[in-house]
């Protein structure tokens, strides 16, 4: 048992647990604070396996964009007596055997299959490499996806502010 | 007794994160709950990417597909905030299922 084990059961774990309490929280608000902790627990995982860059970026885009995002939508969109905000889950036996179906399936593969691996060290310096990568044999997915951004970018701000100017 | 860290485990963690972003989906009717069980299905495949950039066969291709589909991520997240709140100015409701106005 040494301490790589020891941190991967831990983060593996406060990953899972808040996961849960994204998934089962009955406030809207609750759900988006687990996140969270859910995104920054995938984030130890990504360090664990030796993706310095990845980690970052995680922490980056998906605690300080998209978690600010969302905690916006939900501020912008729940009444001030939060009635809507708390509501019961729906359609829950089906969920729940779908869900179940979904995971034993997935984990029962997982851990049966001998997945052809090999003992490499770990990476040194991931940000350099994933640079000229993106700069040679992915060139163009990385030019799409800032065309993507762009498009994404002027397309929500269309989409949020219509109402200002109802021409038609 | 507990086994050693291998790609199994991680392989392991992502698919709970992944069932449990899909129960999220099912669940909820609010459609900013949606997203968050959209976000966890992502991370989940993000996971999936790193550990076979680790342990698997591929170099770090698979660090790179991470990186798109965090991007991807941001791009789908701001999208659908503002549909979502159009939708609240429009319909005065975020659940997906009071979204019908198309039906009759």
């Amino acid at each position: 048992m040494n301490w790589y084990n020891i941190v991967f059961y831990a983060f593996a774990a406060l990953t899972v647990i808040s996961a849960i309490g994204v998934v089962f929280s009955r406030s809207i608000l609750y759900a988006a604070f687990s996140l969270l902790f859910t995104f920054f627990g995938v984030a130890a995982l990504y360090v664990l396996l030796s993706a310095d860059f990845i980690a970052i970026t995680q922490i980056l885009l998906y605690v300080g964009g998209i978690l600010v995002l969302i905690i916006f939508g939900i501020m912008l969109t729940s009444r001030a007596n939060n009635v809507e905000v708390k509501r019961r889950a729906f359609q829950l036996v089906p969920a729940v055997l779908v869900v179940g179906v979904i995971a034993g399936t997935l984990i029962g593969v997982l851990t049966t299959t001998n997945w052809p691996t090999a003992n490499f060290l770990p990476y040194e310096d991931t940000a350099r490499p994933i640079g000229a990568l993106l700069m040679t044999q992915f060139v163009l997915p990385f030019e799409l996806a800032s065309i993507l951004l762009l498009v994404a970018l002027i397309g929500a701000v269309i989409i949020a502010r219509r109402e200002k100017g109802k021409r038609a | 007794m507990i086994p050693n860290v291998g790609l199994t485990q991680f392989l392991v963690v992502s698919a709970i994160l992944f069932a449990l972003g899909i129960y999220g989906v099912i669940t909820r009717k609010n459609a900013i709950m949606v997203l968050m069980g959209i976000e966890l299905i992502l991370n989940s495949a993000n996971i999936n990417f790193i550990a076979f950039t680790r342990f698997g066969l591929m170099n770090l291709t698979g660090q790179v597909i991470a990186i798109f589909v965090i991007i991807l991520a941001a791009a789908e997240a701001a999208i659908l905030l503002a549909i979502v709140l159009n939708i609240y100015q429009q319909l005065n409701t975020v659940n997906v299922d009071e979204v019908d106005k198309l039906k009759n």
